[in-house]
C-alpha cells in the first residue's frame, strides 16, 4: 500500500478541473485508489465521489493507492498534482 | 389533407420543412421485482454504454456546429456515465432489492442530485446536478426504450416544435438547420419569440397544441406574418405560399436598400431608430439592419450565462465590445434586471409569490450593492470606449433614483482617484416601466438625463395582468388609451425639461403604434434589431404633423384600443 499526504493549494479546491484531471488519471491504473478527507474516504476514480467530499482550499487530505500497480499509480497521481499545482 | 393552426406571429417570414419535435418523453419509472439480478445489470452496462456511443456522437456534432466550449459539458456527462461509484451502487441496489436497472438507477441518482443540490459550493454543485438530471434522462430513455430528442445533432432543415423553448434549448439547437419555430405557449415577448428575431426565422408561439397536433412525419408551411402553421400542404398551399415567401423576400429586399438611409418621416423630422441586443454577438445584426443606436443593451445575460457572478473585467470587456462596435453611436446599458422571471441559480433569490411585483432589478441591485458596484465599475471603465448611457430598471421612486445615481458617482470617483480613465458626458437616465414613475415623469425629468419606456412591463402593470398568463393575455393592450396617455405624459415632461424620450418595449417597432408614437414625438424606438428596415419604411409614408393629429385625437376622442386601431388605420389609408 502506498499513501501519500497533501496539503490543498488550488484556489478552487478539488472542483471542477482538478477533479476531472485527479479522476481521469487515477482510472488509468488498476490499483484501488482512495482520496481521504476528515474522516471520510472515496473512490478516487469516481467523480462524484470526489465532489461529494467538497474539498476546499487548505484542506489535507491523503491519497492511497492499493494494487500491482500502486507504485506507479501513486507517482502518477503525484504527477498530475505538481504539474497543475494542486496541492504540495 | 391539410390543417390549419394558428397563434401568435412573433416573428417575420415564411418557411417550409419537416417537424423536429422537441418535446420530452415520458420517463416514469416503474418498481417491478425480478428474479435474475444479471439481466438488469447487463441492461443497465447496455444502456449506459449506448448513452456514452450517443453522447460521443453529440459531442463531435456540437463542437462543430456550436464550438467546443459549448461541447464541453458533453464531457461532463461522459464521465458521469463512467462513474464507478453510480455503477456499482446500482448494482447493489439491484443485488440487494430484486428490482429492476430502470428503478435502481432512478434511486441512485436521486440520492446523487440530492447530495449535491444539498451542498453548500452552490453554483458549481447545481450544475453538477443539472449534469446528473441529463445524464439519467438519456439512460433512462434507453432503459424505458423511448426516443430523447437531441436537438444538437439536427443535421436536415427542420421546423421546431416544441412546448416552448427555453434558454438552454437554443444554446443547443443547431441554428443552421432551424428554419422556424411554433410553440404552445408564450407571447411576442417570450425567450422563443426575442431569440427567432434575432435570428431573422419566422415564429409563431401560443398556439396551445401545436405539440399535439403535429407528429415527426409532418411536412409543415410556418406563415409567421400571419400567425398561421400549415401540417401537411396540399400543391395549392404550397404553391401560394411559394408566391407570398417570393413578396416577403422583395419587400425585404425593398427594406434592405434602406439600410444606410437615415430615419425620417416625409416631412423631414429625424427620429432614431435604435436595436435592443443582449449580448455583443447581436451587434451584426445592428449593423446589418442599420441601427442608428443601441436603445437597450440587456446585460443580465452575463449573467445568465454564467455559473457565478461575472467578474468586473469580464464585463468590462464585454462593454467594451459593444461601445468599440458601435463607435460613435450610443449605447444605452441597462443595469441588471435579474428577478421577476430571470432567475439566477447562484443569486439565490428566495421564491416569491408575486415576482415581477417583488424583489427585482434596481431592487436587487441597491439591496446588494456589491453585485451593483462591480457592474457600475465595469460600465465606468469601458465608457471611454464608445458613447456609453447608463439606464436603471424598475426605478419606482425618485429616492431609488438618487442612491443609484450617488452609488455611480461614488465609483467613478473611485475610479478616478485610482487613475482610470472615465468619460464625463456619461448620460444617465431611467426605464419608464412602473406606473408610478410615468404619473410621476415631471419631477423625474428635472433629475434624470433620459427616459426610455418599457412598453412590456408598463403595460403589465397598468392593466394588472401578467403578461405570461394567456388567460388575461387579451389584457396586453399597447393601444389602449390609458397607456398612450401615460405615454404622452412622458415624452412631455422629458421635453419641457430639454431632455429626449426612448421606448424599448416591442411597442417600438409595431406598425400600428409607430405613427401614434411620431405623433406624440417620441425620440427614439429602440426594437429588435430584424424591425429597424420595416420601421424605416413606415417613417418615410408618414407626415409627422398629421400624426400628431392623429395622436391628439386618439387620446382625446377615443375611448378603447379597437377605436384606436381603427382610427390608425384611417389615417395610414
Amino acid at each position: 500500500m502506498e499513501k501519500r499526504d497533501y496539503s490543498v493549494t488550488a484556489e478552487t479546491g478539488i472542483h471542477a478541473r482538478p477533479a476531472t484531471l485527479l479522476v481521469q488519471t487515477a482510472s488509468k491504473y488498476n490499483s484501488d485508489i482512495t482520496l481521504e478527507y476528515k474522516g471520510k474516504s472515496v473512490n478516487l476514480k469516481s467523480i462524484m465521489g470526489v465532489m461529494s467530499l467538497g474539498v476546499g482550499k487548505g484542506a489535507d487530505v491523503s491519497i492511497t493507492a492499493e494494487g500491482a500497480d500502486e507504485a506507479e499509480a501513486i507517482e502518477g497521481i503525484e504527477q498530475t498534482i505538481k504539474n497543475e499545482g494542486m496541492a504540495e | 389533407m391539410t390543417s390549419k393552426v394558428s397563434g401568435i406571429a412573433a416573428s417575420d417570414g415564411i418557411a417550409q420543412a419537416k417537424a423536429y419535435l422537441l418535446i420530452e418523453p415520458d420517463l416514469t419509472v416503474e418498481k417491478t421485482s425480478v428474479t435474475d439480478t444479471d439481466v438488469e445489470k447487463k441492461r443497465l452496462s447496455k444502456a449506459i454504454d449506448e448513452s456514452k456511443e450517443q453522447l460521443a456522437k453529440i459531442r463531435a456534432i456540437a463542437a462543430e456546429s456550436l464550438g467546443e466550449e459549448e461541447a464541453q459539458v458533453f464531457d461532463a456527462h461522459t464521465m458521469v456515465l463512467s462513474d464507478p461509484d453510480l455503477i456499482d451502487q446500482t448494482h447493489a441496489v439491484i443485488d440487494n432489492e430484486k428490482v429492476n436497472a430502470d428503478f435502481a438507477f432512478k434511486q441512485v441518482t436521486d440520492t446523487f442530485i440530492a447530495m449535491f443540490e444539498g451542498m453548500e459550493d452552490n453554483a458549481y454543485m447545481q450544475e453538477r446536478a443539472a449534469d446528473i438530471r441529463d445524464v439519467r434522462k438519456r439512460v433512462l430513455a434507453r432503459l424505458l426504450n423511448v426516443t430523447l430528442p437531441s436537438p444538437a445533432t439536427i443535421e436536415e432543415e427542420v421546423i421546431i416544435i416544441a412546448e416552448d423553448l427555453t434558454p438552454s434549448d437554443t444554446a443547443q439547437l443547431n441554428k443552421k438547420y432551424v428554419k422556424a419555430f411554433v410553440t404552445n405557449i408564450g407571447g411576442r415577448t417570450s425567450h422563443s419569440a426575442i431569440m427567432a428575431r434575432s435570428l431573422e426565422i419566422p415564429a409563431i408561439v401560443g398556439t396551445k397544441n401545436i405539440t399535439e397536433l403535429v407528429t415527426e412525419e409532418d411536412y409543415l408551411i410556418v406563415d409567421g406574418i400571419e400567425g398561421e402553421v400549415f401540417i401537411n400542404p396540399s400543391e395549392q398551399d404550397t404553391a401560394a405560399f411559394n408566391k407570398k415567401a417570393e413578396e416577403f423576400s422583395q419587400l425585404k429586399q425593398e427594406w434592405d436598400r434602406l439600410k444606410d438611409e437615415p430615419s425620417v418621416t416625409k416631412d423631414g423630422k429625424h427620429v432614431e431608430l435604435a436595436a435592443n441586443i443582449g449580448t455583443p454577438k447581436d451587434l451584426e445584426g445592428v449593423n446589418s439592419n442599420g441601427g442608428e443606436a443601441v436603445g437597450l443593451y440587456r446585460t443580465e445575460f452575463l449573467y445568465m450565462d454564467s455559473s457565478e457572478l461575472p467578474s468586473e473585467d469580464d464585463q468590462y470587456e464585454a462593454y467594451k465590445k459593444v461601445l468599440e462596435g458601435m463607435g460613435e453611436r450610443p449605447v444605452v446599458v441597462r443595469t441588471m434586471d435579474i428577478g421577476g422571471d430571470k432567475e439566477l441559480p447562484y443569486l439565490e433569490l428566495p421564491k416569491e409569490m408575486n415576482p415581477f411585483l417583488g424583489y427585482r432589478a434596481i431592487r436587487v441591485s441597491l439591496d446588494q450593492d456589491g453585485i451593483f458596484r462591480t457592474q457600475l465599475r465595469a460600465l465606468l471603465r469601458a465608457s471611454v470606449h464608445g458613447t456609453l448611457r447608463i439606464m436603471f430598471p424598475m426605478i419606482a421612486t425618485l429616492p431609488e433614483f438618487r442612491e443609484a445615481k450617488a452609488i455611480l458617482e461614488e465609483e467613478k470617483a473611485k475610479l478616478i482617484e485610482e487613475g482610470t480613465a472615465v468619460s464625463d458626458s456619461i448620460q444617465v437616465g431611467i426605464m419608464i416601466e412602473i406606473p408610478a414613475a410615468a404619473v410621476l415623469a415631471d419631477q423625474f425629468a428635472k433629475e434624470v438625463d433620459f427616459f426610455s419606456i418599457g412598453t412590456n412591463d408598463l403595460i403589465q402593470y397598468t392593466m394588472a395582468a401578467d403578461r405570461m398568463n394567456e388567460r388575461v393575455s387579451y389584457l396586453y393592450q399597447p393601444y389602449n388609451p390609458s397607456i398612450l396617455r401615460l405615454i404622452k405624459g412622458v415624452i412631455d415632461a422629458a421635453h419641457n425639461e430639454g431632455k429626449w424620450a426612448g421606448m424599448c418595449g416591442e411597442m417600438a417597432g409595431d406598425q400600428i403604434a409607430v405613427p401614434l408614437l411620431v405623433g406624440l414625438g417620441l425620440d427614439e424606438f429602440s426594437m429588435s434589431a430584424t424591425s429597424i428596415l420595416k420601421t424605416r419604411s413606415l417613417l418615410k409614408t408618414l407626415d409627422s404633423n398629421k400624426m400628431k393629429e392623429l395622436s391628439a385625437k386618439a387620446l382625446s376622442e377615443c375611448s378603447t384600443s379597437e377605436e384606436v386601431v381603427d382610427l390608425v388605420n384611417q389615417y395610414l389609408a
